[in-house]
């Protein structure tokens, strides 16, 4: 399919088209805007409903209204919930010192454009759709778990008693049928949004002056570039804080970029010790 | 809120029918000053996080399974080497220990792969393809081959049967050794765990001088004193290259450096360099004393696995404190505006 193993690392090429479909539908994607996320979490139960993801721990965290604290195999969409001291733009947020924000955000797969978690599968389990996205096959997966520390953003998570990794589809069996995932489906205030990544990066440019205009300076997009660290995500966001505030990586990188420079040294490596061994026997007198 | 219909063909998908006015002013007015809340007054501090959860999911990989195998790897890889430095050279007696020595830690560390596997039954996906972006993959394929290779040699070495088959096996075993023995620094440094894909500049240089270590220790240890001359030579140098190379990649890794002087890691660590400095010691003086060559040898694989345990575990703690990923991403965010390059969360 791909002559050379690295081309996808090396050209900001169309996904899809890298992994070799000639013909492929546009790239489908995610755009999130946090700015009118309510906390109401019907993304989290839908997806849960949707795809079968089983219960994982009814906990009290008080983390706020969070009590699903971040993605994993049970959890594919998170929703983050941030409380604090500070006005949102030109509100007026409560009396005095009370005066608080309350920040939300779903967080999702992003669906890398250089995904970490598919170079790194050594079974080809994870594999890139003809919508671009990256799934992950169960019946290939063979719990090895190097996906895990591979993804850039703590997204995808060994499940307990079942030893595989699992993560968010974008609801590849929807997408096959013409419907939206089902987190954006069930979304009520449009903070999900699905379609052509294209237009979703046009559709968040517009929204991000619209803002900037409405005087929330703090808002800014995360994941919309396509030159930044992992090529630009699939799945991208409108955040109104740095992203670690979020628990979102503030910059990135799809460790891959650096392999073949590994590669490099790993040979010149194991040339030393061979040549080093080799030279300890001649040098040797007894 | 819009309907979004995907169709196979032409897609329409609406725009949200009005926009939000987040954060506008919309006209409801208190009493008091004009601007409420918080203010910033002190420019932000450099690291903050949700509610300091880590950023990345910790790996799952086990104690002592994976730095097991690290180990057993660097060990197998350069003792198959020595196996064919020893058969040349007419070291029967090295040869034999270098060969099982080989042999023994390639199962082993087969046994240590298919034990952390969640579904050991699927080990055999690993060669469904083989993956050069995937370091684990072409890993495999190295183990594979290495593994049959390696215990042909031993076998023949120790029933005398097809002593020429055994011979192309120890230069197949010897040739693919190496790369056994370095490949997974790669392995683990390819992953976004602070503390290993930080140092993979250095890790596979660590990992070359950790495996002749071992090699060395095992021979030092087992083999007959007279045919050691080669292996004092290569646990000296071995030891000293392992303590120079780790110095210079805690040196040039950054901030994940110091995951390397807390909690277990630094002891695992401290551990390390004074068994490898011991070791090295004792293998120049065990040309006079052969109860300096065994401590040697000792010293000098304690030295070598402590090493492997060090880096699993400060990558372990690197990988649970959101500290490690945020507080260099955003220095490098920084630089970068600094030197008018994009901000990439701008
Ligand atoms: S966010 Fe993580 S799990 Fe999702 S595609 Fe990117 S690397 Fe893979």
């Amino acid at each position: 399919m791909v002559a050379n193993p690295f081309t996808s690392l090396l050209e900001q090429s169309e996904p899809a088209t890298a992994s070799g479909y000639a013909d492929h539908p546009p790239r489908m994607g995610f755009f999130t805007d946090t700015s009118v996320c309510i906390g109401c979490k019907a993304c989290e139960v839908a997806c849960k409903e949707w795809n079968h993801v089983p219960e994982d721990g009814l906990v009290f965290t008080g983390m706020s209204y969070d009590n699903t604290v971040g993605l994993g195999a049970d959890t594919w969409r998170h929703v983050a919930f941030i409380e604090q001291r500070k006005p949102l733009g030109q509100q007026v947020t409560g009396h005095g010192d009370a005066g608080i924000r309350w920040l939300m955000a779903s967080d999702v797969c992003k669906h890398c454009t250089h995904a970490a978690c598919l170079d790194v599968c050594p079974t080809g389990a994870l594999f890139r759709t003809e919508f671009a996205t990256v799934v992950v096959q169960e019946d290939v997966c063979n719990g090895c778990g190097y996906c895990i520390p591979a993804c850039p953003y703590g997204v995808i998570d060994q499940r307990q008693g079942d030893g595989r990794a699992w993560k968010c589809t974008l609801c590849y069996d929807r997408l096959g049928v013409g419907a939206e995932p089902a987190c954006a489906k069930a979304c009520p205030t449009d903070s999900i949004q699905f379609g052509v990544l294209e237009e979703l990066r046009e559709r968040a440019d517009n929204r991000l002056s619209q803002l900037h205009g409405a005087g929330v300076a703090d808002a800014r997009l995360y994941g919309r570039d396509p030159d930044d660290g992992v090529g630009g995500d699939g799945a991208f966001f409108l955040l109104l804080d740095e992203p670690e505030v979020y628990g979102l990586p503030p910059d990135p990188v799809v460790t891959t970029r650096d392999l073949p420079e590994m590669w490099r040294r790993v040979a010149v490596a194991a040339a030393l010790v061979a040549g080093a061994v080799a030279l300890g026997f001649a040098r040797s007198v007894t | 809120m819009s309907e979004t219909e995907l169709a196979k063909g032409g897609q329409e998908y609406p725009r949200p029918g009005r926009e939000a006015l987040v954060g506008a002013h919309t006209g409801r007015r208190e009493p008091g000053p004009e601007r409420r809340g918080e203010q910033p007054m002190v420019p932000e501090a450099e690291f903050r996080s949700y509610y300091g959860k880590p950023i990345i999911n910790k790996p799952v990989w086990q104690s002592p399974d994976i730095p097991g195998y690290l180990f057993l790897g660097g060990l197998a890889g350069a003792s198959s080497v020595m196996a064919a430095g020893a058969q040349l050279t007419g070291r029967r007696g090295l040869a034999r220990v270098a060969k099982v020595g080989a042999a023994a830690s390639a199962g082993l560390s087969g046994v240590a792969l298919v034990h952390d596997l969640g579904r050991p039954g699927r080990f055999l996906n690993m060669l469904r393809t083989f993956k050069p972006t995937s370091p684990m993959s072409v890993g495999s394929w190295i183990l594979a081959s290495f593994g049959p290779a390696a215990m042909a040699a031993a076998a023949s070495d120790l029933t005398g049967i097809a002593p020429g088959l055994g011979a192309v096996a120890t230069a197949g075993a010897a040739v693919l050794g190496p790369p056994l023995a370095t490949y997974t620094a790669a392995l683990i440094a390819n992953t976004a765990v602070p503390a290993w894909h930080d140092a993979h500049r250095e890790m596979p240089f660590v990992f070359a001088s950790s495996a002749v270590t071992s090699a060395a220790g095992l021979a030092l240890l087992a083999a007959p004193a007279s045919e050691c001359g080669p292996a004092r030579l290569l646990g000296s140098v071995g030891g000293a290259a392992e303590l120079a190379t780790g110095r210079l990649m805690e040196h040039r890794m950054g901030m994940a450096a110091e995951a390397f002087s807390e909690g277990k890691a630094a002891s695992l660590h401290k551990g390390a360099q004074v068994s490898l400095a011991a070791g090295v010691l004792a293998s120049l003086a065990a040309r006079r004393s052969r109860i300096a060559g065994r401590v040697a040898g000792i010293l000098l694989l304690a030295g070598s696995a402590l090493t492997r345990f060090a880096i699993f575990e400060a990558g372990m703690a690197s990988a649970r404190d959101p500290r490690y990923t945020v507080v260099p991403q955003r220095r490098r965010l920084q630089e970068r505006a600094g030197n008018g390059g994009p901000n990439r969360t701008g």
